[in-house]
């Protein structure tokens, strides 16, 4: 198990750079998770940690060794690739027990670690069939099964739960984080998917065009977005945001162009009739006959456990999930109010938190 | 009533007798087969049941002949030409064979490789595949003359030796000029079909490999070659049957010389039924080609049949 640090680190193709300066310090054992839009470059980073592309500046050290130049092999990582590139001419046994045999590791010491691993993942009776006469699920598993093998200083996996249906997602979601829990390796995971990054990551790193955005345990990045890219990329539906000016007369509010008042907690220092944008998470708002402002109701989307309301307000376009049931229907009027407490105020020109 | 509950059973079963042909895949799959199937008796089997046919006869040209039952093939069992040129046949075959397949898989390997020109190299590559045998044996001809070869001239140049190389006067220089010709007009085919395999990998095996601490040499050994097995065993076929008909080549080159150290079954063949006028013998010569050809589609065939690995689900 080891550290890893990345400093500063860039990459170009060609003319085109795609990683403009990253750096990323990854605590030993801890589990971090690279999220962010398609093509933000999430992939390449990995890919430049497992030694698959060459560094064009900045430094990558794992455990403290410098490692730009030291070829992948010898870097003691394993990957989990996002389509497994199990070997197909090879068995179940044989996939897990290559790189041992590579290493000439000796025939007792291959056949325990091999059966240990499928133990842990629940592959004992698949070991001799081939990567084709297995289910998707059963194919992660054993590419993940590869990589325990070897016990590595680093698991590196890329988008590994993508190609697989809903619910086995979730399932190996835990099992995921349950063997890290159990081996301990400091892990490098991407996903697209900010869910499974909340579920499982010690801390998420949030990329964007080929930037870090923000870096910080999940609850953090939900209840302290650093600017409303991050704001509106975690959390699910994304969080609502309304154009306006900051008020501070006696009391703090948020007026939008359309005369629509929303409340303010309080207000930062020096801010009156400063243009900002209002965030608030779907979640975070109440349904108050007493104080509420009418909403036009839209559409209803309940899922049982919560319902989500589509509404108009004052012109705007917002979402509201509600945790208890609510029994009203398009063009209905719902008396609504952000909770206060828990609204996020980004600057209009930098999007920046305020 | 009665009449209506008559009549109405009798509709479907009739419609559902046709629609039952309709939809057996054994009699569609015969209807669809039927074409192909005249058009393989027409122009493949008329002529190889006719060649075999004289081969029972001694048909002479301008003769017709009459059946003389295992005739032919006792005198060709006695004759040590013929068995010179299945000797011939068989070296000619196995050497370029093995040359061909490893330059062109060295080849493929080359230029499946990020290379600079890559387009331009692929093309050049096809290059000795695309002009006609005959031109190029022509060109080969030239370029093992006795007097003007181009290689003798080079290496007389550069100093290395100091006389004219009898290319094609020679039984072993000749063979070995023979075998160079056709390995060099046979390597595209080769190269250019591994290639294709070559691309059919996944980048990303070889990138799992590479992180599980396989050096080049392993991953050629431990992914290439493995998943290439299939594709080898198309092309060497292939390759193989190529090479033991290969008949223009010597034809223009050697015409089986010197002292028939080049003559191959096919060019034997010929030369007995057509100059030589014994159809009935050159015929004999032909047929007893097909044995060594159906053990090596026999071959290919244990050879092609999907490994363990590749059965089961799709991907
Ligand atoms: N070999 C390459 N040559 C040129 N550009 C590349 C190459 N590989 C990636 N890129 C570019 O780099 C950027 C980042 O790609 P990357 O694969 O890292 O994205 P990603 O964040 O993993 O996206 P996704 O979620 O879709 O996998 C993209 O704009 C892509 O076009
Ligand atoms: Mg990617």
């Amino acid at each position: 198990m080891a550290s890893v640090e990345i400093r500063d680190v860039r990459k170009a193709f060609g003319a085109t750079q795609v990683i403009h300066g990253v750096s990323i310090d990854i605590v030993d054992g801890e589990f971090v998770i690279l999220v962010g839009p398609s093509g933000c470059g999430k992939s390449t980073l990995l890919r430049m940690v497992a030694g698959l592309e060459n560094v064009t500046g900045g430094e990558i050290r794992i455990g403290e060794r410098v490692v730009n130049d030291v070829p992948p092999k010898e870097r003691d990582i394993a990957m989990v690739f996002q389509n497994y590139a199990l070997y197909p001419h090879m068995t179940v046994a044989d996939n897990m027990a290559f790189s041992l045999k590579l290493r000439s590791a000796p025939k007792s010491e291959i056949e325990e670690r091999v059966k240990k691993a499928a133990d842990i993942l629940g592959l004992g009776h698949l070991l001799e069939r081939y990567p084709r006469q297995l289910s998707g699920g059963q194919r992660q598993r054993v590419a993940m099964g590869r990589a325990i093998v070897r016990n590595p200083q680093v698991f590196l996996f890329d988008e590994p739960l993508s190609n697989l249906d809903a619910k086995l997602r979730v399932q190996m979601r835990t099992e995921i984080k349950e063997l890290h829990q159990r081996l301990k390796t400091t892990t490098v995971y991407v996903t697209h998917d900010q869910i499974e990054a909340m579920t499982m990551a010690d801390k998420i790193v949030v990329m964007h065009d080929g930037i870090v955005e923000q870096m910080g345990a999940p609850l953090e990045l939900y209840d302290r977005p650093a600017n409303m890219f991050v704001a509106g990329f975690i959390g699910s539906p994304a969080m609502n945001f309304v154009k306006g000016n900051i008020t501070v007369n006696g009391k703090a509010v948020f007026k939008t162009e359309g005369g629509l008042e929303l409340p303010l907690a309080t207000a930062p220092a020096g801010a009156d009739g400063r243009p900002a944008v209002y965030g608030i998470r779907p979640e975070h708002f109440v349904i108050d006959a007493a104080n509420g402002i009418p909403a036009e109701v839209v559409v209803v989307e309940p899922t049982g456990s919560e319902t989500q309301v589509f509404a108009k307000l004052g012109g705007q376009d917002i979402v509201g999930v509600f945790r208890e049931r609510v029994t009203v229907g398009p063009g209905d009027t719902i008396p609504l109010t952000p909770n206060p407490a828990l609204v996020h105020l980004f600057d209009a020109q930098t999007g920046q938190r305020l | 009533m009665s009449v209506s509950a008559d009549s109405i059973p009798a509709a479907p079963s009739s419609r559902w007798s046709l629609s039952r042909l309709a939809h057996d895949h054994n009699v569609l799959g015969l209807l669809f087969l039927l074409p192909a199937a005249a058009f393989l008796l027409v122009f493949l089997t008329y002529p190889l049941g006719l060649g075999v046919w004289l081969g029972f006869t001694d048909t002479r040209i301008g003769r017709s002949g009459v059946f003389i039952g295992l005739e032919n093939y006792q005198l060709l069992w006695e004759d040590h030409i013929f068995w010179l040129s299945v000797f011939n046949t068989i070296l000619y075959t196995t050497v370029a064979s093995a040359l061909k397949f490893g330059l062109g898989l060295w080849l493929a390997l080359l230029l499946n490789e990020r290379l600079p020109f890559k387009a331009f190299f692929r093309a050049i590559v096809l290059l000795p595949w695309v002009v006609p045998t005959v031109l190029s044996a022509i060109a080969f001809w030239w370029i093992y003359d006795a007097q003007f070869s181009i290689i003798s001239w080079a290496l007389i140049e550069i100093g290395l030796i100091d006389s004219n190389i009898n290319f094609l006067g020679d039984a072993t220089n000749a063979r070995a000029s023979v075998i160079a010709a056709n390995v060099w007009r046979g390597i595209p085919f080769v190269a250019i079909s591994l290639l294709a395999g070559l691309q059919t990998i996944p980048p990303s095996l070889h990138e799992a490999a590479t992180l599980d601490g396989a050096s080049s040499w392993q991953r050629f050994r431990h992914i290439t070659l493995p998943m290439l097995t299939p594709i080898i065993a198309v092309v060497m076929t292939f390759s193989v049957l190529f090479t033991f008909t290969d008949f223009q080549l010597i034809y223009v080159l050697t015409r089986g010389g010197p002292l028939n150290a080049t003559h191959l079954m096919a060019t034997l063949s010929f030369q007995r039924a057509i100059p030589g006028g014994q159809l009935g013998e050159g015929a004999a010569i032909a047929v007893a080609m097909i044995p060594f050809l159906l053990a090596a589609i026999l071959f290919s065939y244990f050879g092609l049949q999907r490994r363990r690995w590749q059965q089961g689900g799709a991907d």
